[in-house]
């Protein structure tokens, strides 16, 4: 019964990760850059959410919504101010080097305006848990909304990029930039729409982690983001169903890891096994394999 | 007399040690007019680290062309190797000959980790490689941390659990998982620092304009062309893959005899002192061997220099580093650059007044 308990569990922590891996994805498949400041967005999200049920009291559904629309607002500054600017430099790495840099201001004004103490969340959900098999196996209400909102995001972000005009834009930019543009897609644009839809997942991601684990420090977000990063890569990066199966067996690893070889060793493991995937599948479980053209 | 001919390389390189050992004649009058405060005299030695890191990491990134995350993972080896070796053999030699065997230990056995990580992970390109590269810096750091060594009259024990299961006999614990190494002795000073970073200088340049490091740049600027007129690409990828390495270890000796606790914190050898170096290396020009230098110094002093300014500094710091790569990268801003420089401005007064 404890290795169900610890599979649901993985599953739990593994749909947050997707939810923060398609921001990742969807981003890199777009813009082509790694966004470092991803996982500080989650800690804004955490933030916002908490400031926004403690002290100004509204209620938990409001301090969602509410989270998701401050984040996504700063995923369109900091893409306009930051990145956009930097979108044709010489190097790639410019851009990688600028976003490193908006992770540190991010951290630091965190830091500067609610003070590096430990902030305790109060849960969002208010689903009760489940009780299976007599009393052996407990859901929690937080692992039921977590998998739920997984797959809800998962099947709208689909529909949304195969059904819609802005999503197929979205395929075309991904795919060929410069033709897109010729073909009147409005590139710049849907970059940051891109941007928006990352930042607005990475706040509902906050929430569901904060629920689950509720300390909030300024450097909440930077764990996580690492490891969405790593499942996004896992999945092959750039593709959305990849992210969902990336952050979900990323979950599991780690939760079984801890319960059953060591829990000081668990991002070891996390991390050994993403070496090895590489290594046999390099573009990840799900990626395109490009030829290279000469 | 004939007047000595130098090329043009050549003495740009000379301007580089020109460089350190001005800067280090400056810092030693100063140190000897006793115009530096004790919090500066503790960064001389990191400063030495970090250039050391920064000049490389530039070897993979600015060379060879490819992201490494992983960089502190290779300190971390040479800091954790050297400082065992020199605690298990202190006061069995002679400080300068322990401190010469604990450089080439750390720098031997990170070289040797280069080449465990290179062979595998060169086959990966671009982001890919950083992602594993980053990986293995957070997997050494995490080993560490549940390293236990201990030695006693029976020999050495060793459990990755805790210090109880090394089921000592007496004896000391020499690496104690999360808590280190401590009592490494302190043989760390700003000269040999200096004359490290010297030597590093010698190597990096000097590869660089040899025959291999021409083949190297090669590599970065058209792969496919390069391998179709015979450059073996695997040999000279880990050839700088695993020079880099083994210079990284040797900044990790000194890190480690300059503290007298070594321990592996996210801080120190975590992924985000990866990317502090990537940041010197890009912020003083990506390829630029000098540059590199520079930016480690002026950023490692910065937030010290903005300590007055306590709270807001790491905010002024980030505030810093994206208006500088916004000026330095952006086109827009390069062309504004261009329209308003100095020099463009004068021409065009010269020319006006010659139209006249």
């Amino acid at each position: 019964m404890s290795f169900i308990s610890y599979l649901i569990n993985g599953i739990s922590l593994g749909s947050v990760y997707a939810i923060i891996a398609l921001g990742y994805t969807m981003v890199y498949g777009i813009a082509k850059m790694l966004n470092f400041a991803h996982g500080d967005i989650i800690m804004v999200g955490g933030y916002a959410a908490f400031i926004s049920m403690n002290s100004l009291g509204v209620n938990p559904i409001l301090a969602v919504i509410l989270s998701v629309v401050i984040c996504t607002i700063l995923g369109l500054v900091i893409e306009r101010v930051a990145y956009r600017p930097l979108r044709n430099a010489s190097s790639p790495l410019a851009v990688l080097i600028t976003a490193i840099g908006v992770s540190y201001l991010l951290q630091n004004l965190a830091l500067l305006m609610f003070g590096a103490d430990t902030k305790s969340f109060t849960s969002v959900v208010t689903v009760p848990a489940v009780v299976l098999a007599g009393g052996k196996l407990t859901i929690s209400g937080e692992t039921i909304v977590t998998v739920l909102a997984c797959m809800i995001i998962m099947i709208g972000l689909t529909l949304f990029i195969n059904k819609t005009k802005a999503g197929q834009a979205m395929l075309a930019v991904s795919e060929d930039r410069g033709a897109a543009q010729l073909m009147g897609i409005n590139v710049n644009g849907t970059i940051a729409l891109t941007f928006a839809i990352g930042s607005a997942l990475a706040a509902i991601a906050a929430v569901l982690l904060c629920s689950a684990y509720p300390s909030l420090t300024p450097y909440t977000g930077a764990m996580p983001g690492i490891k969405a990063f790593v499942a996004a890569v896992f999945g092959g990066i750039g593709s959305i169903p990849g992210a969902l199966i990336g952050g979900i067996l990323l979950g599991i690893i780690e939760i079984l890891g801890k319960a059953y070889i060591s829990s000081q060793m668990a991002d070891a493991i996390v991390f050994g096994v993403l070496i090895v995937v590489l290594l046999v599948k390099p573009s990840g479980l799900l990626g395109k394999q490009i030829q290279e053209k000469v | 007399m004939k007047k000595l001919k130098l090329n043009k390389t050549t003495k740009n390189n000379l301007i580089t040690y020109g460089i350190v050992i001005l800067a280090y004649i400056i810092v030693e009058a100063m140190l000897a007019g006793g115009q530096i405060s004790s919090l500066m005299k503790g960064l001389l030695v990191p400063l030495c680290v970090y250039v050391i890191l920064a000049v490389s990491l530039n070897l993979v990134v600015g060379i060879l062309g490819e992201l490494s995350l992983g960089h502190a993972g290779f300190m971390c080896v040479g800091a954790f190797s050297s400082a065992f070796f020199s605690k298990c053999t202190a006061g069995m030699m002679p400080d300068g000959l322990r401190f010469f065997l604990a450089l080439l230990i750390g720098a031997a056995i990170a070289a040797l980790f280069g080449l465990i990580i290179g062979i595998p992970v060169l086959r990966l390109k671009g982001d890919y490689l950083a992602i594993v590269t980053l990986a293995f810096g957070e997997i050494i750091k995490n080993l560490i941390n549940v390293f236990f060594i201990g030695k006693d009259a029976n020999g050495f024990h060793f459990s990755m659990k805790d210090a109880m299961s090394l089921n000592m006999d007496g004896g000391d614990v020499i690496i104690n998982g999360p808590q280190g190494i401590t009592g490494t002795p302190n043989d760390s000073t700003f000269t040999i620092g200096v004359i490290l970073v010297l030597i590093t200088l010698v190597i990096v340049l000097h590869l660089i304009n040899s025959r291999d490091g021409r083949a190297i740049m090669s590599i970065r600027d058209n792969r496919i062309a390069a391998e179709s007129v015979g450059i073996n690409i695997t040999k000279y990828k880990l050839m700088a893959f695993i020079i880099s390495a083994a210079l990284a270890g040797v900044a990790g000796v000194l890190y480690a005899h300059n503290l007298a606790t070594l321990t592996a914190l996210p801080k120190n050898f975590g992924y985000n002192q990866s990317i502090m170096i990537l940041v010197f290396v890009v912020l003083g020009g990506i390829g630029s061997t000098r540059g590199s230098m520079i930016a480690a110094v002026v950023l490692t002093l910065l937030p010290e220099l903005l300590r007055g300014l306590n709270d807001y500094r790491m905010l002024i710091y980030a505030i810093v580093l994206i208006v500088m790569m916004l000026l330095n990268w952006s086109p827009k801003a390069l062309e504004m650059r261009e329209r308003y420089s100095p020099k463009r401005l004068l021409a065009k007064r010269k020319e006006a007044k010659e139209a006249k």
